[in-house]
Order: structure tokens, then sequence, then C-alpha cells
């Protein structure tokens, strides 16, 4: 099977009058021609899924993906409710609703599936699914924009979704249904009075669609905050869409963007976008913000394990106390060392450089700063054995390996001889095992796995990493 | 014609989980229980107007949100399935309701009379909100009163708190002038609650009471010093500290519902009765009486 990817990306705007009332103002059709032929361009595309991401249905537990397969309702605008009723009966692929929330939970998301009967969806799903798959070719699945999430989080819903994408080979369009300025009018207008709320708002908006057009999504997305304090109504759900459309396209620069239609509704500024994976050949731009694989949840409100800003999620378990000293890692020639792996339990260097090999000490899960265990340890204080998960820790642990990796100025990708010591082979080796298919698995190092009494710490899996640098 | 009356007001919470844990009939989802506290304190506001004679409920919910103006329902009956889209889990709801149109048309003809942007909401296809469902349940589960239901502007996010209250103690007052035109005595009802920064993790079992605490002390400390101006009959307080309670408890009262009910209640100087306090998923909400009808008889 060939690997899926997303063959492309589009932006189209929230609000009902691009379906109800299109010929109420000249802007509102140039909106629906553009969206017309963005459906064109899907079919062309002949893209087999529509992935909606909705800034129109927050969510609060985590993040939220429609499953049933076939929601139908009618839908009114809380606020356009004059303009009509859109009735809506949409194909949903529900097999990759449910497999996208098992990867979210596995990349450490809070993730559900919701298929209930009269779900109300929200209008930015029905406007931008009515539009662009107007026959329900294409199966759909929508997900909700979390309230509270920051990038992180939004980044990894993202990975998450590339990780379905990729195994079940599908050829997919990411879509983000969103407003760019979404200041509105406060009173009633005629629709002949539409227009940009502000000046500003106008300037931000063209600023943002020189971006899209230039294919800078990840610059976008880097000023997603900026974006949000300049031009946006502290609504719900801040200007995060970026942040997840950039993820769905490897956080890049160097796309192909065409702006559609721009134009006012109500005031905000809608636009429709179409985002294209072709390089433009204008090169990569620099990349500032960490590229997180991995949510570890940085609010931890349900037990209240610790508020300080470096505090885990739950399921990140403090080490327990009696466990090994630290170290500070030792320096010799070649050692390479970093702040962003875990400290050495004794006196060793994370890596050693000889020749063109990179030879790292045992990697486990610890978490640099916190010496926390995601996934929980294996054992408590008195060595009364301890729930944990193991595909968290073996993502913890590659994640490590990736940081002493890059370090060295290398990358994952020259890993050639992994060593995995796991201290309970029968009960974790289908986890472990999943993690290194979806992980190193890719790259294709040599691999040996070995069943060990224990390890110093309270964890239940280790890797022993060689590297090879290039001539 | 004789003049309307305001017989009590309240603010009482519509987190969905209250009527999952009361397994009424109309909810498909069936719980063990759970949010016991605020459950019986609902049941006590019950009983404080069981033997009070009115005729409405007029309710402001921050569920039905709108950027353009308030809105009001204009259709005398709606009737459909609620589902809330952020705990489709917990509530999925059959309603049936009947709103008291005249008095609806009443307060925004008022409002718009005093320069509000207002507008009637008369499209039948349209699903009535969540918050109004629960709180209209919770307060009144015969849903043998018409309602006047009021949306909530979000001029809080367009502005400020300050411009917010600006709007909603107009609106109060149109509110109040409405009622009392109309000859009719009205309960006017605030859903909301006050502190609220949510978990974002929910246990297995959703009524696990024994996970349910307020989000951080600071919460707690803003909860406690509202209710106590409520208790103390001191809403002009609560007024003056409204833009630092909403930014600092991330209340919900951003949505305009508590400014306009003191509003309405031409900002009560006299003790509200606490029924109730309780958190859900670390919000705090209290279920509050004012019983204007015994000080207004005791001013007469």
């Amino acid at each position: 099977m060939t690997e899926g990817q997303v063959v492309g990306s589009f932006v189209v705007p929230v609000h009902p009058h691009t379906v109800l009332a299109p010929e109420q103002n000249e802007g509102w059709q140039r909106l629906r021609d553009a969206f017309d032929i963005a459906a064109q361009t899907i079919k062309d595309l002949d893209a087999d899924l529509l992935v909606i991401y909705s800034t129109t249905w927050p969510s609060i537990i985590g993040h939220q993906i429609q499953s049933d397969p076939n929601p139908e309702w009618v839908m009114v605008d809380h606020d356009f409710h004059d303009l009509g009723s859109i009735e809506y009966s949409f194909n949903i692929d529900q097999d990759f609703a449910h497999a996208w929330d098992d990867a979210n939970r596995k990349r450490g998301l809070q993730s559900r599936c919701v298929n209930y009967k009269g779900f109300p969806i929200d209008v930015g799903s029905v406007v931008a699914l009515t539009l662009l798959n107007p026959d329900n070719a294409i199966p759909a699945v929508i997900v909700s924009s979390n309230m509270y999430a920051n990038r992180s989080e939004t980044t990894v819903l993202a990975k998450s979704c590339l990780d379905v994408i990729k195994a079940q080979g599908r050829r997919a369009v990411a879509v983000t249904a969103m407003s760019l300025s979404n200041r509105m009018f406060t009173d009633f207008i005629n629709p002949e009075e539409d227009k940009i709320h502000s000046l500003k708002d106008d300037e931000w908006n063209l600023k943002i669609l020189e971006f899209l057009k230039q294919g800078r999504l990840e610059d976008v997305g880097q000023l997603s905050r900026t974006i949000q304090r300049q031009i946006r109504v502290q609504k719900v759900v801040a200007f995060k869409p970026m942040w997840w459309l950039s993820a769905m396209n490897g956080n890049r620069n160097d796309l192909s963007g065409e702006v559609l239609a721009y134009e006012p509704i109500h005031g905000a500024g809608g636009a429709v976008v179409s985002i294209d994976p072709t390089p433009s050949g204008a090169g990569d731009k620099e990349y500032d913000e960490d590229d997180v694989e991995y949510f570890h949840g940085e609010r931890g409100v349900l037990d209240t394990i610790d508020e300080s800003d470096d505090a885990e999620d739950v399921t990140v378990t403090e080490q327990a106390s009696s466990g090994p000293g630290l170290w500070e890692p030792t320096q010799a020639e070649g050692s390479v060392n970093t702040d962003a792996a875990p400290k050495p339990v004794g006196a060793y260097p994370h890596a050693r450089r000889v020749g063109n090999m990179l030879f790292l000490s045992g990697v486990g899960p610890r978490q640099p700063g916190t010496n926390a265990i995601p996934g929980g340890p294996i054992h408590d204080e008195n060595g009364e054995p301890l729930d944990y998960d193991i595909e968290a820790q073996t993502h913890a642990v590659v994640n490590n390996v990736k940081r002493i990796v890059e370090e060295a100025g290398a990358s994952m990708d020259q890993v050639v001889d992994v060593t995995t010591f796991l201290v309970d082979m029968k009960r974790d080796f289908k986890g472990y095992n999943d993690v290194w298919a979806e992980t190193l698995g890719k790259i294709g190092p040599t691999r040996t796995t070995l069943a060990i009494d224990a390890l110093p710490t309270p964890i239940a899996v280790e890797m022993k990493v060689i590297v090879h640098l290039g001539e | 014609m004789v003049k309307g009356k305001i017989v009590a007001g309240c603010i009482a919470p519509h987190p969905p989980h209250l009527v999952y844990a009361e397994n009424p009939p109309q909810n498909e989802p069936v719980a063990e229980g759970g949010w016991e506290q605020l459950r019986w304190g609902y049941e006590r506001l019950r009983a404080s107007l069981a033997d009070i004679e009115y005729d409405a409920i007029v309710v402001l919910s921050p569920h039905w949100q709108t950027y353009i103006g308030t809105h009001f329902l204009g259709l005398p009956h709606f009737q459909g399935l609620s589902v809330d889209p952020i705990f489709p889990n917990l509530f999925r709801y059959h309603y049936d309701l009947n709103i008291d149109v005249d008095l609806a048309k009443a307060i925004h003809d008022e409002a718009a009379s005093a320069g509000l942007p207002v507008k009637m909401m008369e499209n039948p296809d349209f699903r009535v909100d969540y918050g109004t469902i629960t709180t209209g349940h919770l307060f009144n589960p015969e849903w043998d009163k018409p309602m006047v239901v009021l949306s909530s502007n979000r001029s809080t996010a367009y502005y400020s708190v300050e411009v917010m209250q600006e709007i909603m103690i107009e609106l109060g007052r149109v509110t109040r002038r409405a009622i009392e035109a109309s000859g009719k005595r009205v309960v006017v009802l605030a859903s909301n609650s006050l502190s609220h920064r949510h978990f974002t993790t929910e246990s297995e079992v959703p009524e696990d009471m024994s996970k349910e605490h307020i989000t951080s002390h600071a919460m707690h400390l803003w909860d406690m010093r509202i209710i106590e101006y409520m208790r103390t009959g001191q809403a002009q307080r609560i007024l003056d500290e409204m833009p630092e309670f909403t930014e600092q408890a991330i209340a919900e009262s951003d949505g305009g519902g508590l400014s306009w009910l003191l509003s309405t209640l031409n900002v009560p100087d006299y003790p509200a009765v606490l029924h109730g306090y309780g958190t859900i998923i670390g919000t705090g909400n209290a279920v509050v009486e004012w019983p204007c009808h015994a000080h207004e008889e005791a001013d007469e």
C-alpha cells in the first residue's frame, strides 16, 4: 500500500451566508464561487478523505471526533437565524474517526469519538462540508477545537491524524473552518453595507493572505498568538487552526498557496485559500518552535499534582524519591551531552562520538528537568508494582534518543542499530513494538530486544543506540 | 392594568451534569447520581417558590451566544432534542417548552427603544441551547410555566467587562420596565456558574465525586467572596468588582447574566438566600435566590 499523504489544504470561512444568501452581497457570492472552485479542486485531487478542523466546535475535555457515519439534522445559526436553515446529511468516515481517536491517545492526548443522533454539528463544519463536498462523494471526519489547547496539543493532534492518514494510505484534504479577523459588527447591517470591520483588521488579513499565498504556513502558525491579540475577538477558540494546518503539512514554509477569495462577512474576514503541498521552490524557512511528538499535558488540574510551570500531566508521575541519585554527565573527548535529556544515574555521558560513529548510553523515558516518567513508574517507593503505560514510556524513550542525536548534529534517520531492554517482555513487547513500528521502525535500524530483570530506575524500557554520522 | 412584578430573582447553574445525575425520563444517558449538593440546592429553590404565584420565567443563558446584540426566542413553542456539543455523553434531552412571546416582544421593544440592538428569533428549526434547557428543567421540571429566553451578547469578548456591564445594566432596566408594564408576575433567572475554569480531563465514571473539587484555591476565594456579597445584600459591590471577578475567576459572568439579573432586580440591598454551592468539573456553582416578593411586600 502506498503511504498516505495530505494532497491539499484549504482555509474556508465559517458563517452561513455563503450557503444561504450569497446573492445578497457580491462579496458573499465571490466566496461562494471560490468554495465551488475549491470543491472542484478537491475532486481533481482524487482525494478520498476530508478532514475538517472547525473553530466553531469548541471542546473542553480534550478533542472530540465526529464518528456518526451519517449525521443528519437541520442547522440554524445562533446569530444569523433569519437567513434560514441548512439541512445536512453527511458521509462520515467512522473507521478513520476511531483510528484517529486511538492515535490521539497513543500520543498522549485526551480524545473521544461522538456518535449520537441529533448531535449539533457546528456551523463551520456544516458550511464547509455542504459546499466542499456537495454530493457527499468523499468521506469526511470532523474534529473539535479544544478551548484550552495550546500549540503543542494542537500540533500533536495533527500528527496523530497524519499517523492514520499514512497508515491507511489515504489521500487526504485538510480543511480549517475559520475566520481570519473575527470581529463582526455588533449591530445589524444591510448586506450591501458589509465591509471588513476596520482598516487594521484588513491590513492584518492581507498580511496573513500574503504569507499563505507564498506557502508560508508555518510562519502564519508561529504568528498565531500575535494575530489572536491583534485582530481577534477573544472568543473561546483562538487563532489555533493554523497550528493544526501547519502541522498537517509538516510545519513547512515552502508550500504553494492560492487565495481564491477574500471578503467580509458581517465585518469578519472570510477567505477561501488553497494550499498545495508541492514545494514552491522558495526554500524552507527557519523553524523556531519545538517539534512536539507526544503531548505530556501541562495542566494537571484533575488531581492537582503540581501547579508549577513545569508540571506534567496526570499520566506523568514523579520518579520514586528512593531511586538512584542523579549525576552530571561526564565530559571527555567526543562526549555529547544535553540538558534536553534526563540526567544520568552514574558517571557517564549521554553519548560519545568516535570517528563517524555516535554511541549513546542507555536511554530511558525519564523527563529532563522533572525526572518524571511518562506512563508512570513500574513500582512505588516500597517496590509495590504499579500499573504503567508501556507505549507512553516507549514514546518518551524515542523522544529522549532524538534529543541526544540532534544535540550531536545528527538526525534520527542516521540511527543504525538499537538494543532494547524490557523488564517484562510478556506484558510489554506488543506495546513497545507498536510504538517502534510508528517511529524507529520507519527508519529501519537493526534491532535486538532483550528481557532483563531490572533497570536502575522504576522504568520498563531502555534503549542502547548507535548512530552512523555519515562520511 | 395591575403593575407587573418580579417575584424572585435567581442565579442558578446549567452544567448538563446536573440533569444527567438526576436521570429524568427526558434525558437519554443514565447516571449513578452525583452533584447532590447542587441538585438539592435546586430542590430548595423550587420549594421556596412553591407557594409563590407567577406567570413566566425570564432566563438569560450564556450558551445561546450572540455577537450581534441580544436575541429573544420569538415563537410560542419549541420542541426537539438538545445534545450538548461538549458533553454529549451526558446530555441528550428531549425538550418541549412554551414561550411567552408577548412578554418577550415587550422586552425586545423596550430594549429597541433604549437603543440596544435586539432581534426576535422566529426560525422554527432553531434548537434551544442546552443552558436554557438545563436550567429550565432543574428550575421547573414540570415545564408548566412559559419562558422568555434571552441570548447572551458577547460584548465582554468584543470590548471589556465594563462595556458588557453597561449594556447589561441597561438591558436589566428595560427588562424590569417591560415586566412592570406587562402586568405579569415573573421570576428572572440568570443561568450562570461563578468561577469557570474547567478540568480538561473527565473521570471514566463522570459522576465519580471523589474527583470533584474546585479547580484552584483562588477560584474558591472568589466564589465565597461573591456569595458573601449576595448573602449580605451587597449587590452593588458585585457589580463594582465584576471586572476583577470575571477576569481572575474566568467567571461565567462574562456572559452578562449576573449583571443583567442584578440590574433587573434594581441592585438589591437585601440578603439573598443561598440554597446550594458545589463544583462541577472544577467550576464553582451556586443556587441563589433574591426573594423579591417578601421585600416588595414589606415595602408596600
